[in-house]
């Protein structure tokens, strides 16, 4: 796994930290395993909860993404569980949306997820707060109390929600899905809460495409925030001053 | 509706009060009791009679914090709870009447909508990447389960 | 009038009393039934989707609930604004208000993903959400309306009916600014998103709402062989037309606004000129059959014999469709254009971007629709049959104004 945006913690090493881990792990019951990890890792520990200290952002680079590549949707799929389909009633967390400029015929391809705005209508208008923001800003549907009125889907300018038509087994066990709620992308906070990156992410830096970077746009060190100050990037539907945590460079 | 959160608490709550009326009780009645699968789990995180009565109350809690919060410590996570109690046979805790969660919901007749998301089998292989563990180690050792 | 004279649906027939029952009856059944299919297999069997995610159900919900608001006005007219005529039909215009709004949230709930979580809905509220103040304003309307139909019909509590129908009044139109806010609010989408919703919903509100008291007064009159007041149905088809009128002008406007925003052209094209379905809806159904027809039917002089089935049922059962037909318009049409995420660009994906939303009601939709609104109408005709909703006209006085009118 290789680790583009960490290059400033001291785990930078991606080698030498997952070397780490999995010592860990083998040693798990003997030495004490989370204080070492503890000293290593810039992950918060399990019982501290995430924290307004961060904002979880991504920046697309649509320049280097590929039309017709869709190794983002494949692995967002695989990690949530999702089967694939894509029919008009069938989820989709992540999607790729071609854009042609109706004035130059200047062709584009980019992925579209949710945008984990600052200021979400998807938050705003829920009924039961189902819909929510974590302090880490990152949007996600508590389906605990989600009640599946499908008014957040209205809502949603990007169009990045979906809703569940019929009912699912198997699921992952760390995604937790079924039948009569509204589900979107969660920025894979899952994988997030163990400091490792989005699916798509991984799998887009791992295809060589390096067209997604992740990480925490209010930490100035970051790897996302230094490129966020050095090129020029916007966000989708920037009329609506959401301030997405999603933004695009090259659109 | 059948599945009102608190009708079920209720249920549950009768169900385990019946469960643990009187030793003498279990002896008369045994009989009737659910047989349950317990899976490879040897010993709880908590007490078996606390966990009877208060099971609904920590994994609600513990979800609450998980999902909004961000807190993601596995004493008493429902994916913890799968991974130990998980039925031998049929790797589920819900697939068929004997397996952990179903035996006794079934025996109190309350509900459970919790496996309409959740998984009901522990993850099917060590996820991820290569060196990575099923559940990173960070996860598996909290403060909270030194104490066990 | 003399006391032998059948005076209300219950003291009279009581065969047709229940065949209209089974046939509502039958009608609320077929919903269940589609509730307790959609309640096990998902909304996969709907014509929902991902992209027209509210669908036919909603556009009878969404009809009854400002219908409901819009038929309590006929009491505040009495109450609130002192005319007698309007308030002897006071209570059946409270009772409508209550059997229609509880018919068009019963589909709303019946709809949901989860109506197992009812209480959910009931218990945590997003303060944030205009949703979640309907929620509160639906709950506090039945209260409300409830403690004024008692008023009105308990003599003791009479004098409380003027400030209770004061603030059932106020809360209606409380109401209907809400519910027209649910789409108001919604910046994400072109044919929402505008401030004019409230506004427009409400005055819709008092066409529906005054078109379906017409037609439940005018078959409850002729139920009874009675026959309406001139007077009565004169004043009352102006007011209607009034209403229609207004709502024409609110369809207008809205238009005229969208016309003049450059970024709203394209949604403006699609619904008025190349949308298929929700172009003829809107031209053929609602601006004419529901606007314009019912306009010149309700002030075109006719002989005496034609003109009660003209003012008092043809006109308000055409602006009743002409209703149906603005929601779908409103509803699903609203949703099936597409989003405009990059403007200036053609878009595609797999997940149906910049295309127009498909959408074909299935036969569960029709009945969950359709239960919804025979909820309604089995409240109606059970509540006509057991108290005495039946307006009772002064007839002095009304004579005494026909001869200075």
């Amino acid at each position: 796994m290789s680790e583009p945006i960490k290059q400033d913690t001291p785990a930078a090493d991606g080698e030498r930290r997952t070397f780490l881990k999995a010592g860990a792990a083998v040693a798990g019951a003997v030495v004490a395993p989370g204080v070492l990890l503890y000293g290593v890792s810039q992950a918060r520990p399990p019982e501290e909860g995430a924290s307004s200290k961060q904002r979880w952002g991504l920046l697309i680079d649509t320049t280097k993404c590929g039309g017709g590549c869709h190794t983002c949707v494949d692995a967002c799929n695989a990690e949530n569980g999702l089967d694939g389909k894509t029919g008009p009633q069938d989820p989709q967390w992540i999607r790729k949306v071609d854009i042609k400029d109706l004035r130059t015929g200047y062709v584009q391809s980019l992925p579209m997820m949710c945008q984990h705005c600052e200021h979400p209508p998807c938050v705003d208008v829920c009924p039961t707060g189902a819909s929510m923001k974590r302090a880490d800003g990152i949007v996600l549907v508590d389906r605990h109390i989600c009640i599946g009125c499908r008014y957040c889907m209205m809502a949603c300018p990007y169009k990045a929600r979906s809703f569940v038509h019929e009912p699912l087994t198997d699921q992952n066990p760390e995604v937790p899905r079924g039948k009569g709620c509204v589900e979107s992308c969660t920025l894979c906070v899952q994988r997030v809460d163990r400091d490792e990156q989005p699916a798509c992410v991984e799998a887009c830096t791992a295809e060589g495409h390096q067209a997604m970077i992740f990480g925490d746009l209010k930490d100035p060190q970051s790897a996302i925030s230094q490129a966020l100050k050095s090129v020029d990037s916007v966000e989708v539907r920037a009329d609506l001053g959401l301030n997405t945590g999603v933004r695009y460079q090259g659109i | 509706m059948a599945r009102l959160a608190n009708w079920l608490r209720l249920a549950v709550l009768a169900g385990a009060a019946a469960l643990m009326a009187a030793p003498s009780l279990e002896a008369v009645a045994g009989a009737d009791l659910p047989k349950l699968e317990r899976g490879k789990a040897e010993k709880c995180v908590e007490d078996t009679q606390f966990m009877r009565r208060n099971h609904m109350d920590l994994l609600k809690h513990h979800r609450d914090e998980t999902l909004r919060q961000g807190i993601r410590t596995t004493k008493h996570s429902l994916k913890k709870c799968v991974e130990c109690h998980a039925s031998e046979k049929t790797g589920s805790v819900a697939a068929s009447k004997d397996d952990f969660c179903a035996s006794c919901h079934s025996y109190a007749a309350v509900k459970l909508d919790c496996w309409d998301c959740h998984a009901t089998k522990p993850g099917k292989k060590p996820v991820q990447q290569a060196g990575q563990p099923a559940t990173s180690p960070l996860m598996a050792s909290t403060p909270m389960e030194g104490k066990q | 009038m003399s006391n032998d004279f059948c005076t209300d649906l219950g003291q009279c027939r009581t065969k047709q009393f229940m065949t209209l029952l089974g046939i509502g009856g039958v009608v609320v059944l077929a919903g269940l039934y589609a509730f307790f299919t959609l309640e096990h297999h998902g909304h996969v069997l709907t014509g929902m989707n991902n992209q027209i995610v509210w669908g036919l159900p909603h556009v009878f919900a969404v009809f009854l609930i400002v219908a409901a608001s819009g038929a309590l006005n006929v009491a505040s007219i009495g109450s609130v604004f002192g005319k007698p005529m309007y308030k002897a039909r006071a209570p059946l215009s409270g009772m409508l208000a209550l059997a229609m709004l509880v018919g068009g949230l019963a589909i709303l709930v019946l709809d949901l993903g989860r109506p197992d979580r009812l209480v959910v809905a009931m218990t945590y509220y997003n303060f944030k959400s205009i949703f979640a103040w309907n929620m509160i304003f639906y709950n506090g309307f039945f209260a409300i309306v409830g403690l004024y139909l008692l008023t009105l019909m308990d003599r003791r509590l009479k004098l409380w009916s003027k400030p209770v129908g004061f603030i059932a009044f106020l809360w209606r139109l409380s109401l209907t600014t809400a519910t027209g806010s649910i789409f108001g609010f919604i910046v994400a989408r072109s044919g929402y998103n505008s401030a004019l919703m409230a506004p427009m919903f409400i005055i819709m509100s008092f066409a529906y709402g005054l078109a379906i008291f017409m037609v439940v007064q005018s078959s409850m009159y002729r139920w009874n062989g009675l026959r309406l007041d001139e007077n009565v149905r004169r004043r009352m088809k102006n007011l209607l037309a009034v209403f229609v009128g207004a709502s024409l002008y609110f369809t207008i406007v809205f238009h005229l606004t969208n016309l003049y925003f450059a970024k709203q052209w394209d949604y403006e094209r699609f619904i008025l000129l190349d949308g298929g379905m929700y172009t003829f809806l809107f031209w053929v159904v609602q601006v004419f059959l529901g606007g314009i027809v019912p306009i010149i039917l309700l002030f075109v002089p006719r002989s005496k014999d034609t003109e009660a089935m003209c003012f008092c049922f043809l006109a308000p059962s055409l602006v009743i469709l002409g209703g149906l037909a603005q929601m779908y318009v409103t509803i699903i049409g609203g949703q099936a254009f597409p989003m405009n995420m990059f403007p200036g660009h053609q878009v595609s994906s797999s997940f149906y971007d910049g295309v127009v939303g498909t959408y074909a009601p299935t036969v569960w939709e029709w009945m969950l629709g359709l239960g919804g609104v025979g909820i309604a109408f089995v409240a109606t005709v059970v509540a006509v049959r057991m108290f005495k909703f039946m307006p009772q006209d002064d007839f002095t006085e009304l004579q005494m104004r026909r001869s200075t009118d």
